[in-house]
């Protein structure tokens, strides 16, 4: 399956499971808001090219933006995360390293368990820390958004856990020949 | 002016990354609720497509009980039905008028239709609903909503052709009129954003003796609700020191997290109440200008 389709099918799936299970989800607490759809844009491929990773991520965080009649929200957080994302992968990953080159994609196969982990919380805080913000702009204080991007972020991390431990993607290394 | 050019390809990334931060905020911070949402109105076909199609399937699971709540409604107002009355002396015959138009000179000032919810939620800080009903069905801006059991539900924000979105109660900037039923103290109904089950109505001054369970009804300052629906029921009376003004905890009636039939009401007279009070304002002011 070429690239482009696999992630065309991922961009349905996380929107549609963002919107109609995560945001239907029993109320629980004011701090918790679980976030997911992100996911998609740290599940991109490393080939990807810093300006059109930008843009997918800006077209995410707006249709999530569509149902949640947030406009710009969202598109503006997705935006943040996938401009730092290269920097992000390239601290983490060795120069020397031949992974960038061998896998398609970040996942716990191509960097490593820990530092995917980290790689998955330094951008869940960043985009989770960004809506906040802009949401304490027209409502609530300091202390609800500390709460809020600690909690949020703490379920997103649970959530980026256990999506990586039920679907293990296959992504073998990739070679010369077709396939 | 190739200084120009080259600039722009060394720093192309980080451009772009303004420019649509730029877009994103442009868009978050010129929306609200009072003007049309940019590209929400086409966007809200594309929403209420695959809303419309999830609701079915939510449907199919919550029908036993939705059925019990419409039948439960349907049971009350066959009650207030004048076949009910016997009259025991025909000077005392109770009747009801059902022509919109009488000689009496009463006419007709709200009218209802229903509507399904297809897309609800209650986990943030501002929720909305989507119903399925749009322009060509004649819903327009600022119509009210009332679930199912006869309790205010929200507020229409945005009319698509065939779908609009509606801003709930369950929103931090929504504020309705509202009065209590017994000492018809007129107070601002808001919510905190803590917690769907209550909501929380100000302005209500101390000197009034309410009780725990008092009615809460929708006020008549409002243009978009007829006065006197039910909202909820007083849950916790809460005083504060610093000022004569109670805040009460109020169980809202309906029940936000499970709306699927919604009822909304156009105020017939809308455009003509909200021109005489704009004139009125505009009146005032223009004097003051002189």
């Amino acid at each position: 399956m070429s690239d482009i389709i696999r992630n065309i099918i991922r961009f349905g799936l996380f929107i549609l499971i963002q919107v109609y299970v995560l945001n239907k989800i029993p109320f629980l607490h004011q701090f918790i808001r679980p976030y997911i759809y992100f996911l998609f844009i740290l599940w991109l491929p490393f080939s990807i090219s810093r300006v059109t990773l930008l843009v997918v991520g800006f077209f995410t965080g707006l249709m999530l933006d569509y149902y949640t009649n947030t406009p710009g929200l969202h598109a503006a957080a997705c935006t943040l995360i996938a401009y730092i994302r290269p920097f992000i992968v390239g601290i983490l990953t060795p120069k020397e390293s031949p992974n960038e080159q061998s896998y398609r994609e970040p996942s716990p196969k191509a960097l490593g368990w820990t530092p995917y982990l980290i790689y998955c919380l330094v951008l869940t805080v960043f985009h989770n820390g960004y809506v906040f913000l802009l949401q304490m702009l027209s409502f609530g204080g300091f202390l609800v958004f500390l709460g809020k991007v600690i909690a949020s972020s703490a379920i997103s991390m649970l959530l980026i856990v256990t999506t990586e431990l039920l679907f293990q993607r296959k992504l073998s290394y990739r070679t010369n020949t077709a396939s | 002016m190739r200084n120009i050019f080259l600039f722009i390809r060394r720093y192309f990334t980080i451009i772009s990354f303004f420019i649509l931060q730029g877009i994103a905020l442009w868009m978050l911070f010129t929306y609200n609720r009072f003007h049309r949402g940019r590209g929400l109105g086409i966007a809200s076909n594309i929403t209420g497509w695959t809303n419309s199609k999830y609701n079915k399937l939510e449907d199919f699971f919550r029908m036993g009980e939705e059925n019990k709540r419409l039948l439960k409604m349907n049971d009350s107002l066959i009650n207030l039905q004048s076949f009910n009355f016997v009259a025991q002396d025909s000077a005392k015959k109770i009747t009801r008028d059902s022509i919109p138009f009488d000689s009496t000179g009463k006419f007709r000032q709200f009218l209802w239709r229903d509507a399904q919810v297809v897309y609800n939620t209650v986990t943030s800080d501002k929720n909305y609903f989507q119903i399925n009903k749009g322009s060509r069905q004649g819903i327009k801006e600022n119509m009210g909503v009332f679930g199912a059991g006869g309790g205010l539900a929200g507020m229409i924000v945005n009319v698509g052709s065939d779908y609009s979105t509606a801003m709930s109660l369950l929103h931090v900037q929504s504020r309705v009129n509202a009065i209590t039923k017994r000492t018809k103290s007129v107070g601002t109904l808001q919510w905190d954003g803590k917690s769907p089950q209550y909501l929380i109505l100000n302005n209500i001054p101390q000197e009034d003796s309410l009780v725990k369970g008092d009615t809460i009804l929708t006020g008549n300052y409002s243009l978009s609700f007829p006065p006197g629906q039910i909202i909820g029921t007083i849950d916790k009376i809460l005083t504060e020191k610093s000022s004569t003004f109670y805040i009460l905890k109020i169980k809202p009636v309906t029940r936000f997290s499970t709306l699927q039939q919604v009822m909304v009401v156009e105020n017939l007279q809308y455009t003509t109440q909200k021109e005489l009070l704009n004139e009125t304002k505009k009146k005032i002011e223009d004097n003051k200008k002189k």
